[in-house]
Parts: C-alpha cells; structure tokens; sequence
C-alpha cells in the first residue's frame, strides 16, 4: 500500500451542481420498482446492480466487483419539477430578500458595493475564512428589506417564507421554478457579497433539478428469516420520491389541469424534504406501516446515535463483561471477584511453548465446558479452532509450538475494570482476577471511592488484555497500587471506610484483651509473623495490636479528628487522645480514626505510602483494613433506638436552651416591631437584619443542644461512637434525632413561601415567630407535628429537586471541559502542549509539583529537611 | 462611579515587559516552537496599554505563585 505523509491544509465545503450529479451517477433512476418477478433487480430500478452489490453472487456492472469489493455508486433522477432543498430553504430566503426583483443584483449601492468586495476579495487571498463571513453577514443585514432596488430603482415587494418551503412574495406564492429563475440571475460577484463562493456553490444549485441517488451499498436490504425481503428506510422514502416523480411526468406530458400537477409538486416536494430531514418541524414525518418514523438522512448523522458519536467515536470490544457488584472486604484491595460463568466465557491466548505444552493440554482436555479448561485454538497463520467434544482430540494430537490457546481466565489474570461514567483516571484500574463464586463482580469496598460505586445495583464493566505487553502495561499503569494517591489534591483516594475505620477507632481507643485472643485476631487477619506477638503481655491493648501491623521502623506524628486544636499541644496528656505518636513501629499515643486512616485525608496511611513501596503499603492497607473489621465483629456495633434516648435531666436542660433561645427571638421581634433594631453590616434593610438575627439564634440554640448530647450520651452509644470515629454520620444527626431538628431553611432563609403574609393558614399573618417560618422543635424521634412535617418536605423536596438538576447539568459542563482538554500532554522539558505542540503552561501547573506527589499540592520543605535529618 | 485607576499599577495584575528580539529568539529556541506556538496576547489588553507593541512582539508576564514564588509566563501578541 502507498502510504502518503501529506498534511491537509483546507477543506472545501460546496453544493454539488446538477451538472456534477449527473458526472457521479452511473444510472439513471426511473422505476420505482425494485425487483422482477425473479427477485433480480430491475433495471433503472433503486436497486439497480450498477448501483453497487449487497447479494452474494451477483457482480457489480460498474466495476466488476463482487460483494464487499464494490463500494458502491451513486445514480441520478431528473425531477420533473425544480424542488426545493430543505437544509437550504433559509439561504435561499436570504437570497430572495437581499436581490432584486428585477435586476437580481444585491441591493447595494454601487459604491458601498464595491468596497466590500474589495474587503473580501482582500480576506479571501489570506484565506480568512471567518472574516468573509461576517462581511457577507454585513451585506446581507444592509441589502435586507430594501424598499427600492439602488441599480435599476424597481420597487421591491416583501418576501415570506411560509415553513418550511413554501415563499410568498407579497401575497402570491413563487415556485421554485420562478425562484431557481431569480437565483440563475444572479452574478458571481453577487454571490460572493452574500457569502457564497460561485466557484463551489452556485445559489440555483439550492433548487434541485436532478438528485443523487445514493448506492445500494448505503442502504442494504436485510432479508428476513421468512425470506422475505426488508428494504432500508431510504430505499423506502426514495422509491416514494421516484414514484410520484413519474406521476408527475405523465400528468405534465398528458396535460393533466394546473391543479393536478401542483398538488403533486407538492407531494413530491413533501417526499423529498422528508428523505433529506425527517424531523423538520411542521412536516409530518413519513412513517412506517407500523406508524414509526422512518431514519432519513440527516437522522443518519446526528445526535448521540448518529453516524459520529455512535460510530465513529464509539467503539466496541471483545473480551469484556459487565454485571452487578456487590461487596467483599476479604479479597485483596487490587483483587477483583469473577464470576465462574464469567471466566469461563472471558479468555487468555496462551503461546504454546515447550515447557507448558502438556500443562495447556490439560486444559484442551477439559475443554470449554469444565472450570480451568480453554474454548479455542489459535492456529500459527491466525485461524481459531474452536475446542468441541468432537475436534477436542484432534486439536490435542496436532497442538504444536507456536499457537497459542485460549484458556479461561484463572486466579491472579490481569484485568481492567472500570465503572461509568470514568471522570477520572481511577475509574478504570487494573485488578487481579480472583474466580469466585457467584453471579456478581466482588470488589473490595476501600475501592468504591475511586470509582464512585456503591451497591445499590451499581454494574461495572471488565475488560481482559489479550497481549503481553497490554497486561504488562496495564499492570505498570493502571494497577490500583498505582492509583492511591489522587491527582487533584495528593491526598489518598483509597483509604479505609465504614466499619474499618470504627472498629480501628474502638480498637486503639480502649480495647484490651487476652493475649490469646489478640494473636487469634491478629492471624485471621494474615499476620503470622510471630516475632510481633512476643512482645505481648497477659493483657494486651488495643494499640498494641494495632502496632503489630506496622513496620519496624516507621515513625509518624499526627492529630486525631477529636483533637480540640489547643495552642500549645497537650501531648500524651491530651484528654482525647488526640496526640498521635508511632516511634519504631509502635502505636505509642493516640486514637486512630477517619483522620489517620479515612479515606481523602488518611495522614497515617499517605505517610506509609510515601515511606514504603506500593506493594507494601497497599498490603498494610489491606491489614488495618481487615483488622478493623475484625475487631468491629468482635465487639459487635449496633445503633438502637435507645441510642437517641436521652435522660430527663438533659431533656431538661434543652427545653431550658430553646426557651431562652425563643424568648430571645421574641424579644427581637418585639423590638422589631418597635423599631428599635438597627440595620446591619451592609446596605441590607432592618428586615433582613432581624431574619439573619433569628436564623444566628435558633442555629446557635441547636449547636448548644448538639453539643450537650455530645456531652451526655452514653459512652457506648454506637451512633456517638460513629461520628465521633468518622465512619459515618456525625453529631447534628443525632441530635436531630434526640432533641430537635431544627431551623428548616430554604435558600438559606426562613420558610417564607406560602399564602399572603404567612406560610400556612394556621399561622396569623404577619407572625415572625420561628414556629410559623419553618422551626421545628421536636426530634425524629418524637415524632413531628402536621405543619413541621410539612416544613420538613418542603426542604427536603427542595434538595431532591436540586441534586436531580444539577447532576447532568454539571455532568454535562465536565465532559466538555474533559474534551476540550483531553490532548494536553507534558513534555519532557515540563511544558504542557496541545495536539499541534503549542503551548499551554510553561511549566506544568505553573510550578512543576506533580499533585499525587505532593503534601496537598505543595512541598513541605521543612517536613522532608527533618525525615532526612532523623529528627521529629 | 468608582475612582479611575492605572491598573497596571494594580497589586492583582502581573508585571508584564516586552522581550527583545534576542531574547524572544532565545525563548522560542529554548523551547523549540515558533510564534504561532506560544500563548497568545491581544493587542489590545488592557495590561498592555501605553506598550509600543506590534504583533509578532513577546510578553513577558511574571506572576506570583503560592507555592514556588515568581513565575514567568510568555504570551505573543496578536491583533484582535
């Protein structure tokens, strides 16, 4: 094959004249039927074998060619009377409107006329196509609705355009013959002032005299298993065309009345709008039998399901499968559970060689229908043989070096898995296989993060690399040791989540068990190197088992989520523990939670990471992980109904807040209504001053009481335990349970909506109070009454409807970001460069920091300094 | 109406100069692109009002960055 190493500099975009259509065709079209009595195309027919091949057997007459070797050919019809092109039925208004009558000169005045054409003559030799544009646009804005032509003084009537192709030019009707007429006058240099290059689009050539016929190929007839025959939708809506064309034909040559042949005009004009845009606003779309629109030309190509974004840009492959996932925190982080049916079908071509000859035999042997067994054969020149009971012993005898089997995937297989919609890198990493059973995709919870999943029904798609250096690149690339530091922030993506991390946090906090059951919990886990286990007493605490995981020689410091942030650090004194101090591997001080281990700010594990290999941290992720777990089971965590009880001192206490804090409210209304209040910071009015007032008071009011919850719950309440640790939830939920739910707030205001002057109509109008603008003072748990209630929904719904519109509006404004950027790249000289090799950043992101590498997105100097140094 | 003020003097906007020609010819060798190639100025920015500029001619832009302190930039200047 020639291969050419030319650069396109333009493209040109033109109509194609009557005279070119007729060069392309190789037939004539002018029998709507299709086939003969023999079901052999006729001659002059849509299916005409000039046209090109879509049977078996049959040979192209235009090119010799058997079927798949021609590629088709275009045909023609004359139409029996101009018709309009839809597509172009706006440019020709334009053209009516901006020419003359008479002259059918663009109605300019000669001087005016003559400087913009100089203009664009000027931008056409540069080749500024855009600037042509907008001069062409000037003159058709000044040549517009002219009263009187400036060249021959004719008066000018207005022209109306009737969509979608019907003209009017005061209240007679022009046909496309009087158009195509009007059009035909006009001068090139007339064309070029109203933005048409003559030399590819002459105006009448708008007006169809002829029109292509598209080749069969392009619209192949499938053939039914009744062996009946189904004609594309073009084939369909062209025989239409052909037909009534004829009619028209010989209504004209028999001199048929005037108003015969202009409904057919008509008729014929309907069929071959329809066939160009079947979607044209108030046409009528040409329908199947079965009443469904047919798919004419311009459906073809656009949309989401058109030619471009299905076809072109959307890309289909082999080996890959797609089902529900569902969660197992025992498998591996970077491990992926296959179903066996799934492995069975999904394949590994494995080149034959003589070491593994007789260990690929066996799974011949097995064939493709026993677990590890294989489905085909690759021959040396390529050919598949696919692996039956009956070729089963022949392929075995003659399996030679060289052809490769295509065996089942196994334990320990690379794959690529991926959930939509991949917004980012992690969305698709690569996994080892793990063959389980079942019918769905396992995967490790800690990885939900980076793929966004959950279990609700989420389905995720896995692809399996056909090649060595594919697998090779996937595992180097992709694999999810590889991804655990994000690039958009340098914090950890992947981290340990839900009861991992409670049962972390119960475990440093206080645990203390026998030494016999530390090392049971220890080895369920994976530990086993029992060199950890000596240093344990007859009881041994929480922190020391949680150091038995940690390297011997790994240091850190770190505050916990509880940490009260005083000024100087209490240290080993802090009262909760929040002084995190690991020296040589051991869990000296602190309490380890979502802060330390938690996934997107676990500092513990970002420090592991950053010290140790991937291999290694993501083995110690994996351990604090199941260790967690582990204990948690132990343990046992439920939440209860009893957790959002609270004793009757307290209940005390908050009715004994928010009666102050509505005496407080009500004090500022009154000296609201008294006009005492003044206005605020800023130029707002004195009624938004007191809203503002009452919202900082009864959100105050709530904070108070969440806090004493806080305070008062008991220590083994599972919920407090929750929030406390990071796992889930966190205090205000509680609260709102327990004591009161609080202030409902729309648009971060007061209920304010409603009837006039007041929310519902058991409120007085004009009452300010917070009960009759969205207070709600009793909790979940009490239960709500009828107006609170209808408070609550109404912010609820609220938010529901937000988070339903804003998802595919930002969804949308990402992926034209994702697009706009998806080819910059940084070079070796750190510039970050576009397709053409122009650049973007000089240096990337301006300072050169690789994000993931980074402590947040900048280099913590002094931090480095003293890990060189040893100091801490 | 606020006060009328000289916003190259502005604390928000960068100091922009104009490169020589040597030292523009230095840049895009440095690199190895042509003019066509670097980020693009109109002529007409307010930045570089009062600048005796034609297209063709080199920006320099340096900017303060949190993280690495001075930063320069180059941006070739275009007609609108």
């Amino acid at each position: 094959m020639y291969i050419s190493y030319k650069r396109i500099e333009k493209i040109t975009f033109g109509m194609l004249s009557p005279k070119m259509i007729k060069k392309m065709a190789t037939a004539k079209i002018v029998t709507p039927e299709l086939y003969d009595r023999e079901g052999y195309p006729v001659d002059g027919g849509l299916m005409d074998i000039r046209l090109g091949i879509i049977d078996p057997g049959l040979r192209c007459k235009t090119c010799g060619g058997k079927l798949k070797e021609c590629q088709g050919h275009f045909g023609y019809i004359e139409l029996a009377r101009p018709i309009l092109h839809i597509n172009y039925a706006k440019v020709i208004y334009n053209f009516l409107q901006c020419t003359c009558r008479e002259c059918a000169r663009v109605m300019i005045p000669e001087e005016e006329r003559q400087n913009l054409l100089s203009k664009i003559d000027k931008y056409l030799q540069k080749g500024n196509v855009d600037a042509f544009r907008k001069i062409a646009k000037i003159a058709r804005v000044m040549s517009r609705s002219v009263r009187k032509c400036p060249h021959c003084k004719a008066k000018q009537l207005s022209v109306k355009i009737e969509k979608p192709t019907t003209f009017f030019e005061d209240t007679k009707r022009l046909n496309p013959i009087e158009i195509r007429a009007r059009m035909e006058k006009i001068s090139d240099e007339d064309c070029l002032l109203l933005g048409l290059r003559p030399e590819f689009a002459r105006p009448e050539w708008m007006i169809l005299t002829v029109m292509g016929i598209p080749p069969v190929t392009m619209r192949p007839s499938i053939t039914l298993e009744t062996g009946e025959r189904a004609e594309d939708d073009l084939t369909h809506k062209l025989s239409d065309i052909v037909r009534i064309n004829q009619r028209l034909f010989e209504n004209i040559n028999a001199g048929a009345p005037e108003i015969i042949i202009e409904d057919l005009w008509d008729l014929l004009q309907y069929h071959v709008t329809t066939y160009f845009d079947n979607e044209v606003t108030q046409v009528p779309p040409a329908r199947h039998r079965s009443g469904q629109p047919l798919k004419t030309l311009s459906e073809r190509v656009k949309s989401k399901e058109g030619r471009f974004r299905h076809n072109l840009a959307g890309k289909r492959v082999n080996f890959a499968a797609r089902t529900v996932i569902s969660p197992d925190p025992k498998i591996g982080l970077n491990e992926v559970g296959i179903p066996k049916e799934v492995a069975m079908e999904l394949t590994i071509p494995e080149v034959v060689t003589e070491w593994n000859i007789n260990w690929l035999k066996e799974y011949i042997k097995r064939g493709p229908k026993q677990y590890p067994g294989a489905n085909y054969v690759v021959m040396e020149d390529g050919k598949r043989k696919k692996i039956s009971p009956e070729t089963q012993e022949q392929i075995m005898n003659e399996l030679t070096i060289g052809q490769a089997v295509e065996r089942h995937i196994l334990d320990g297989d690379v794959a690529i898995f991926n959930r939509q919609p991949s917004l980012h890198r992690m969305s698709i990493m690569c996994h080892k296989t793990r063959v389980l059973p079942g019918k769905s995709f396992r995967l490790n919870p800690a990885v939900c993060a980076p793929y966004n999943a959950d279990f609700d029904g989420d389905e995720m798609n896995l692809h399996v690399p056909q090649t060595q250096e594919a697998m090779a690149e996937a595992e180097i690339l992709m694999e999810v040791e590889t991804q655990i530091m994000s690039p958009k922030n340098g914090l950890n993506i992947i981290g340990c989540i839900e009861d991992a991390v409670t049962g972390n946090y119960l475990l440093t906090k206080e645990a203390v068990m026998p030494k016999n059951e530390a090392i049971m919990l220890l080895i369920s886990i994976g530990i086993d190197n029992t060199e950890k286990f000596k240093k344990f007493k007859e009881n041994v605490t929480g922190k020391e088992i949680f150091s038995a995981l940690l390297p011997k020689d790994f240091n850190f410091v770190g505050f916990s989520k509880n940490c009260k942030k005083h000024k100087v650090c209490e240290g080993k004194k802090c009262e909760t523990d929040s002084f995190i101090v690991i020296k040589d591997g051991t869990l000296v001080t602190g309490v380890i939670d979502s802060n330390t281990i938690g996934e997107g700010n676990g500092t513990l594990l970002r420090d592991i990471h950053r010290i140790y290999d991937e291999q290694t941290s993501v083995d110690l992720f994996g351990k604090i992980f199941r260790l967690g777990i582990a204990y948690l089971n132990k343990f046992g965590l439920t939440i209860k109904t009893s957790d959002a009880d609270i004793p009757s001192e307290i209940q005390g206490k908050v009715k004994e807040i928010l009666e102050t804090a509505e005496a407080d409210v009500d004090k500022l209304i009154a000296d609201f209504k008294a006009d005492k209040l003044k206005a605020g910071v800023g130029s707002v009015s004195i009624k938004d001053t007191l809203e503002r007032m009452i919202l900082q008071r009864l959100n105050e009011a709530r904070n108070e009481i969440g806090k004493l919850i806080a305070r008062s719950a008991a220590p083994g309440n599972s919920s407090l335990i929750m929030s406390k640790s990071g796992s889930k939830g966190n205090i205000l939920n509680l609260a709102q349970t327990a004591a009161l739910v609080g202030q409902q707030a729309l648009r971060g205001k007061r209920i304010s909506k409603g009837y006039r002057n007041r929310t519902l109509s058991i409120f007085r109008q004009n009452d300010l109070s917070p009960a009759a603008h969205g207070f709600v003072r009793h909790s979940y748990k009490k239960g709500l009454n009828p107006f609170e209630f209808f408070f609550h929904a109404m912010t609820g719904r609220d938010s529901l409807m937000d988070t339903a519109l804003r998802t595919p509006k930002s969804g949308y404004l990402y992926r034209r970001l994702a697009n706009a950027m998806q080819d910059l790249k940084i070079e070796y000289d750190y510039t970050v460069r576009d397709a053409n090799n122009a650049i973007v950043q000089f240096t990337y992101g301006d300072d050169g920091i690789d994000v993931s590498k980074s402590d947040g997105g900048t280099i913590d100097v002094k931090k480095i300094i003293n890990e060189v140094e040893g100091t801490q | 109406m606020a006060e009328k003020f000289d916003i190259q003097e502005h604390k928000l906007i960068p100091k922009h100069t104009k490169l020589s020609d040597d030292e523009a010819q230095k840049l895009l060798e440095q690199y190895n692109v042509s003019l066509r190639q670097l980020p693009k100025i109109l002529k007409s920015d307010p930045a570089l009002k009062n600048f005796d500029i034609k297209p063709g001619d080199v920006i320099k832009i340096e900017r303060e960055s949190p993280t690495i302190g001075k930063v320069n930039f180059f941006r070739v200047v275009i007609n609108a």
